[in-house]
């Protein structure tokens, strides 16, 4: 099991946290079809590190992005969800 | 090749069962090949199978990273039926189930399939309508579906907690009698021995790391041991669809999760049915050596660690006990993780892909073991035609852009099946799709 350093909250058991889905999924409400069906579909799924948007359900009930591995589970940054940045 | 029978096993016994053939070659691979599956699991192995036996395309190669069957085909609960509730689903399954029960005659290999009854619970009305209903769906179909009270169900299965302050209560059951498990490496072995025999080389430690393209057409593979030519290829990788779509530059709407699987200290014949939940994720049943095999809930994040979170084995394993409380006497023998390839409508994907000559068998989910004979047969039809299959056509990858439902059904024969296509919301995410195993 990971242990996910939540900006807010401090280190955690993952069972805390809830995967919701990769950051380029994000889809705004004035996005074209087009990019809006590619970005809720597609898919890079790479056996590596990837943006994701985490929620610490059981504690701050933030959105979170974590650049997470998908072989290793090492976590290499943890940074709290910020609409500027992130979409 | 030696036949497989009672008359050459008494034979061989006579001489110390030495002198078998093997049951496969193990051949260098050559330079071309028209067409060529990469992964070896039971679904390539299938594929390469009917692709020699069906449409005489001999000249064929599997490329398999690792061994044959060593992925998800090996990690499997073997689960196998037909019963799902859409009929693009069940008409596919269906088919598979048939070729099922003939298939260790078919292949000449023992699979030890072994129809012993896939059984749902349910455990409350709400439950025991949507089991009727898919029950009706699948009668309309001419599956076999049936709808079990609840003596009936304490009948079949005496060990289930029936006591009054059960924790899952008990209101019934629907059953599949023509479903139960099967042998899943011997599924991979036979296969291979028989698509062997045909004439296909079945090429193990070879990894594909590149597509090769020209002119937007493949032309052939970079493997770990040279690049091999092709005419078609045909990916078949389950979990790893997306690392290998990704070779030739596609996206696939496809995320790879991790479930894993359990299985007890074996003892004596305790449950004789395969048993399932309509509420739980959470199903049991008892292999020929005597081990209960107990499956539980995906990892619910993207992973390719082939190692899964502890918590689920808790659940699994709280449920299974609450269920059949007997189980709580029995010590966790082993326990194992696949990575499934979740694909976002929790329907596969057996399409042609954006790149001529690039086809894509991926998707299943995790309910892709006891697809694999028909799923062979319908990705040979594609790979040797170029055209979908009537089953298939369904499980085109375009049908994510068009916001189509896989599920969309033809002709309606009855009112419950006729809402099938209504039911399922065209757009779901990975983590909605709750296919059940
Ligand atoms: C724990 C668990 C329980 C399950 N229970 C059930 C069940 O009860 N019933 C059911 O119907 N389904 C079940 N499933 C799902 C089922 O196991 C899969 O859907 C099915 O086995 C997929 O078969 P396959 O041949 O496509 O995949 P695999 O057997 O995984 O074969 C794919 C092969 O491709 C190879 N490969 C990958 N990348 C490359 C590459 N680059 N080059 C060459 N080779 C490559 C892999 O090594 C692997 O051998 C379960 C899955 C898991 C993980
Ligand atoms: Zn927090």
């Amino acid at each position: 099991m990971m242990r996910i350093d939540c900006p807010h909250c401090g280190p955690r058991a993952q069972a805390e946290f809830a995967y919701e889905r990769t950051l380029d999924s994000i889809v705004t409400l004035d996005m074209a079809e087009d990019e809006a069906v590619a970005r809720l579909y597609a898919r890079a799924n790479p056996r590596g590190f990837d943006d994701e948007l985490w929620r610490h359900g059981f504690g701050c009930r933030q959105w979170l992005v974590l650049h997470r591995h998908r072989q290793t589970h090492e976590i290499a940054s943890v940074a709290a969800f910020d609409p500027a940045i992130h979409s | 090749m030696t036949r497989y029978s009672a008359l050459a096993l008494l034979k061989a016994g006579l001489t110390g069962q030495r002198g078998w053939d093997r049951a496969w070659r193990d051949p260098e691979p050559t330079t071309h090949y028209d067409v060529i599956v990469i992964g070896g699991g039971g679904h390539g192995l299938a594929t390469a199978y009917y692709l020699a036996k069906v449409h005489g395309i001999r000249n064929v190669a599997v490329l398999e990273k690792g061994w044959i069957g060593g992925g998800n085909t090996g990690r499997n609960t073997t689960i196998v039926r037909s019963n799902y509730r859409q009929k693009p689903l069940h008409d596919l399954f269906d088919f598979a189930l048939g070729l099922w029960e003939g298939m260790s005659d078919e292949l000449n290999y023992n699979v030890m399939f072994s129809p012993r009854g896939a059984l749902f619970l349910g455990h409350s009305d709400s439950d025991m309508t949507v089991l009727a209903q898919r029950g009706d769906a699948l009668r309309c179909d001419g599956i076999d579906a049936e709808l079990l009270t609840r003596d009936q169900v304490r009948k079949l299965v005496p060990l289930l907690d029936m006591s009054p302050d059960a924790r899952f209560p008990v209101h019934g059951g629907l059953i599949q009698r023509r479903g139960g498990t099967a042998r899943h490496d011997a599924v991979a072995w036979g296969y291979a021995r028989a698509a062997d025999s045909l004439g296909v080389d079945i090429i193990q430690n070879c990894e594909v790391t590149g597509i090769v393209q020209s002119g937007g057409r493949v032309t052939g593979v970079e493997t770990s041991r040279g690049k091999i030519g092709a005419g078609r290829v045909g990916i078949c990788v389950a979990g790893n669809s997306g690392p290998v779509a990704a070779l030739a530059g596609i996206t696939l709407p496809i995320e790879a999760q991790t479930l894993q699987a359990f299985v007890t200290e074996q003892v004596k014949p305790m449950i004789d049915t395969v048993i399932m939940s309509q509420s739980l994720h959470c199903y049991i049943s008892q292999s020929d050596k005597g081990g209960i095999v107990l499956g539980g809930d995906p990892d619910q994040f993207p992973s390719y660690a082939q190692r899964g979170l502890p918590p689920r084995i808790e659940r699994a394993a709280a449920e299974a006990i609450a269920l059949v409380p007997a189980l709580s006497r029995l010590r966790m023998a082993r326990c194992w993780a696949g990575t499934t390839d979740m694909s976002f409508d929790g329907s596969p994907i057996i399409s042609a892909l954006p790149v001529g000559g690039l086809y894509l068998n991926g998707g299943w989910c995790y309910g892709g073991f006891k697809a694999t004979p028909g799923s062979g047969f319908v990705y040979a039809h594609l790979l040797a035609t170029g055209a979908a299959h009537r089953l298939a056509a369904p499980f085109a990858l375009d049908r994510f852009a068009e916001a189509r439902p896989s599920t969309k059904r033809g002709s309606a024969r009855c009112r419950s099946c006729a809402d099938d296509a209504d039911r399922l919301p065209p757009l779901r995410s990975a983590r909605a799709s709750r296919v059940r195993l």
